[in-house]
C-alpha cells in the first residue's frame, strides 16, 4: 500500500474564513425618507409559487414591504410572522408584502418552508440580478418599504429595531402618500390608519 | 490533514450537523483521484443561544479544525498528488446572515 506524506506541513490555514464580504455586524434601520430623497424602486419580473410572473409595477398605488430573505436565514424567520400580521391587518388599506427568496435551491426548499410557516403573502424567487438592482443585497434579511408611487421610502438591513418600527413606517406610508399630495382628505386618512 | 478555520468575531457558521432542516451545514468534500479522503472529522459543535432562535443552534465559532484522513488510491503513482476539496459554509451573526459560500481547499500530498 502506498504511503501518503504531506508535502506541506499538516495544516492549510484558512484565515479569516468568514471574512466574506467585509460585512460588519451592525444593522441598518433608516427612518422613512423624505419625498425628495426617495428613489424609484427597480421593477422586476420574478416567478411566484404558482409559476406566475410578478412585477413590482403590479403594485403601483400600494405600499409594498419587499423582503429579501432565505430559508437558511434564521433571523429572517423572526420577521416573517410580523409581515404576515401586517399583510392581514393592512391589505385592505392598500398594502402588500412581497417576499423575495434568495434560496439557490429554489422552490424545492422554499415551498415546504412556505407551507410550514403558512405564509399568507406572495413569495417570488429572486436572483443575483434583482439583488444587484436593489443595491447589492449582501446580507439577509434586507427589507425595503416602497411607497404608493413606487419609490423606496425606507430600508431595514438585518434583524433591526423590531415589529413596532416596521409598523410605524408602514402606517406612515399608508398615510403619507395622501399627505404628500396635500389634499384635506389625506389628513383624515392618516388619522384612521393610526394604530389603536 | 488539518484544515484550520478562523471565524470572524461576532459571527458563527452552522456546524456540520445543524439542528434545523433548513440550515446549511458546513461540509468539506473531496473528489476521487490518486488520493482519496477516507474520513473527514469535524470538531464538536457549540450549542449557542441567539436572539433569533428559541432553541440552541449547533455552530462553530472562533478557531476550529477539520481533519481529513487521506489514502492513496490503488495503483496511484508515487510522487506529488494534488487534490482540491470544496468547503461549503454559511455564516450569521445575531442579526443577519451572509449568503452560503463554497471555497476551494487545495492540498498536495506525496504518494510514496
Amino acid at each position: 500500500m502506498r504511503k501518503l506524506v504531506p508535502a506541506a506541513l499538516a495544516a492549510a490555514v484558512v484565515a479569516g474564513l468568514i471574512a466574506i464580504s467585509g460585512c460588519d455586524s451592525t444593522t441598518v434601520r433608516a427612518a422613512v425618507k423624505s419625498d425628495k430623497e426617495r428613489k424609484a424602486a427597480p421593477d422586476f419580473a420574478l416567478k411566484d409559487a404558482d409559476g406566475k410572473t410578478v412585477h413590482l409595477a403590479d403594485y403601483k398605488g400600494k405600499v409594498v414591504l419587499l423582503d429579501f430573505w432565505a430559508t437558511w436565514c434564521a433571523p429572517c424567520k423572526i420577521e416573517i410572522p410580523w409581515f404576515m400580521e401586517f399583510e392581514q391587518k393592512y391589505k385592505d388599506k392598500g398594502f402588500a408584502v412581497v417576499g423575495v427568496s434568495m434560496d439557490e435551491d429554489g422552490w424545492t426548499v422554499v415551498k415546504p418552508y412556505l407551507q410550514q410557516l403558512k405564509i399568507n403573502y406572495r413569495v417570488v424567487l429572486g436572483n443575483d440580478k434583482v439583488g444587484d438592482q436593489y443595491g447589492g443585497v449582501d446580507s439577509l434579511p434586507t427589507t425595503f418599504l416602497i411607497d404608493r408611487q413606487g419609490r423606496i421610502a425606507a430600508t431595514h438591513v438585518g434583524l433591526s429595531g423590531g415589529k413596532d418600527d416596521f409598523q410605524n413606517d408602514i402606517l406612515h406610508l399608508l398615510g403619507t402618500s395622501h399627505t404628500s399630495v396635500g389634499t384635506p382628505r389625506s389628513g383624515v386618512l392618516a388619522f384612521f390608519t393610526r394604530p389603536e | 490533514m488539518k484544515l484550520k478555520a478562523e471565524v470572524r468575531q461576532g459571527f458563527h457558521v452552522n456546524s456540520n450537523a445543524p439542528n434545523d432542516e433548513f440550515l446549511i451545514p458546513l461540509k468539506l468534500t473531496w473528489p476521487m483521484g490518486p488520493v482519496e479522503a477516507e474520513q473527514v472529522n469535524y470538531p464538536k459543535p457549540q450549542f449557542e443561544h441567539y436572539a433569533f432562535s428559541a432553541n440552541p443552534v449547533s455552530v462553530f465559532s472562533g478557531n476550529f479544525e477539520i481533519v481529513t484522513r487521506f489514502k492513496a488510491a490503488v495503483g496511484a503513482m508515487p510522487g506529488p498528488a494534488g487534490i482540491t476539496g470544496k468547503l461549503r459554509f454559511q455564516a450569521c451573526n445575531e442579526k443577519e446572515c451572509l449568503p452560503p459560500r463554497t471555497i476551494d481547499v487545495r492540498v498536495t500530498l506525496d504518494v510514496q
